[in-house]
């Protein structure tokens, strides 16, 4: 069982604890002149994606969490598993819905995601932050109008909704801030 | 890459010139003594809190090579000076401490530290005050308090009185840091993580003195009998930083003797390195020093503060990673 000790504590650093793989976000050293030191870190469960403190004795060694991240295309879903291929050893992986989780409104086939294996398997699955997608379904909104205020919804072929301008119509290519979920602008087929 | 460069902007290094240039007048004015002791020494300090850097001379001497400690902090050496007689004297060096290493800590940092005979801890304190105002008339407010009654204030806890389990239940209740899983050696342990995590940050701006320790927390310091019996210790927060230590010294060879002792079997405990205690200062002691305080300043520290930076990195030249 590999570990580390407090002494290789940094950001980015991955660890097991209460049974789950976390990834360290900040950690800072403190002690008092004349007393114990201790880590105090803030660390992120990936499987949960919550955010914790948690304070160690300097010198103690915690249990290292196997964790890679590696960069997939996504191929297809049969509707239980999404799979993922390695671009160069053509290696297939497949991850579960809890592992999907919020990216399935972005993914599009052939695109490249950041997934995280924790012993070898998927845990987050992470799309780019910007994705460019197909409207599939708007209404057609007023001819003439340009200035877009307040928009309307747009069906992507993702099945993601998004609020875009007056002006964008169905079977146009549009680029989507997948951290906000905002229409960015129109965009042209790569 | 440009790991080259100094992590501290000249700027900043021509600020700590001027720093301890300040420092010097102030204790020239004074007529308290500059003396410089050895960077390297056959004996160490004990305390379990504090870990040397060793090297190794071999030569005249010692042919066969002798281990040497790196000075955790130049004490010993000076208490030996006044043993001698020097009267009023300090010191500004650079002092290693193994393990050291974060937003506030490297492993070698620069230290102030001075000693007044006739001083008992109170009217250091002052001297520390008037030190800090010299340098950074904008310091205050200042404020005064017993480590009792910090403790009471923030955690409604009598330190010299709460058992381990008093002391873990109200770190769990106070604090969020994840305290459920951490398992520390003793009281005392306790005690640091309250300190630390709970109380510094409430501690607020200005300069804070907190005064009367724990006796288990002694250090070098005397003990006043009590109940409580309190150690005649203080530190200096600066808006919540802890930037210097002073005691009200022991000055009774044999208490000193034992002190080490106890610090030895405790290093046997937990495995750490036993280091050689310093006979020379036991020597010293039993010849005699005067009644003294004595107090350690950390200057990186201090710059940080007069500087409102919130790294050392930024404050040296070439901290740790840079070495």
């Amino acid at each position: 069982m590999a570990t580390y000790s407090t002494s290789e504590f940094k950001g980015g650093l991955k660890l097991m604890l209460d049974g789950d793989p976390c990834s360290i976000i900040e950690n800072e050293f403190v002690k008092p002149g004349k007393g114990q030191a201790f880590n105090r870190v803030r660390i992120r469960n990936l499987k949960t994606g919550r955010v914790i403190e948690r304070t160690f004795k300097s010198g103690e060694t915690v249990e290292a969490a196997d964790v890679l991240e590696v960069e997939l295309q996504y191929l297809y879903s049969d509707g239980e598993f999404w799979h993922f291929m390695h671009p160069e050893s053509f290696e297939q992986i497949s991850a579960d819905k809890s592992a999907v989780g919020e990216s399935v409104k972005w993914l599009k086939d052939q695109d490249m995601c950041t997934v995280t294996l924790w012993n070898g398997s998927p845990i987050i699955v992470e799309v780019p932050n910007f994705v460019t997608l197909t409207i599939t379904e708007t209404d057609p909104g007023l001819k003439g109008d340009t200035s877009g205020g307040g928009g309307k919804p747009a069906t992507l072929e993702t099945g993601a909704v998004v609020r875009v301008p007056l002006f964008v119509q169905t079977g146009e290519l549009i680029k989507v801030d997948t951290r906000s979920g905002e229409y960015v602008s129109r965009a042209k087929e790569e | 890459m440009d790991s080259w460069r100094p992590m501290a902007s000249i700027e900043m290094l021509r600020t700590r010139a001027q720093l301890l240039a300040d420092i010097r007048g102030f204790f020239r004015a004074r007529e308290v003594l500059e003396v410089d002791t050895p960077v390297c020494s056959r004996h160490g300090t004990t305390d379990p809190a504090i870990e040397s850097l060793s090297v190794r001379y071999t030569g005249p001497g010692a042919p066969a090579g002798a281990p040497l400690y790196l000075h955790t902090s130049p004490e010993f050496a000076m208490k030996r000076l006044l043993a001698a007689d020097s009267g009023p004297i300090y010191q500004i060096c650079k002092v290693f401490r193994d393990g050291e290493s974060g937003r506030r800590h490297n492993p070698e940092f620069t230290l102030l530290e001075w000693y007044r005979p006739g001083f008992d801890h109170h009217q250091l304190m002052d001297e520390v005050e008037q030190l800090i105002l010299s340098l950074l008339p904008t310091a205050g407010p200042i404020s005064k308090v017993t480590y009792q009654a910090l403790f009471k204030q923030h955690l409604q806890l009598d330190p010299h009185l709460a058992t381990s389990a008093e002391l873990r239940a109200c770190a769990l209740e106070h604090d969020t840091a994840g305290f459920e899983h951490l398992e520390l050696p003793n009281r005392d342990a306790w005690l640091d993580i309250l300190m630390t995590h709970c109380i510094e940050p409430k501690i607020g701006p200005g300069l804070c003195f907190v005064y009367d320790y724990p006796a288990s927390q002694a250090a070098l310091a005397r003990i006043r009998p009590g109940p409580p019996a309190v150690a005649e210790r203080f530190e200096l927060y600066m808006d919540g930083v802890e930037v210097a230590n002073g005691f009200h010294e022991l000055t009774d060879a044999a208490e000193q003797q034992g002190r080490f002792e106890q610090d030895l079997r405790q290093r046997a405990v937990s495995a750490q390195p036993l280091i050689p205690l310093d006979q020379h200062l036991i020597a010293a002691l039993e010849h005699g020093i005067p009644d003294c305080s004595g107090v350690a300043l950390g200057i990186d520290r201090l710059l940080m503060q007069i500087t409102g930076t919130t790294h050392i990195e930024s404050v040296i030249a070439f901290p740790l990673g840079r070495a």
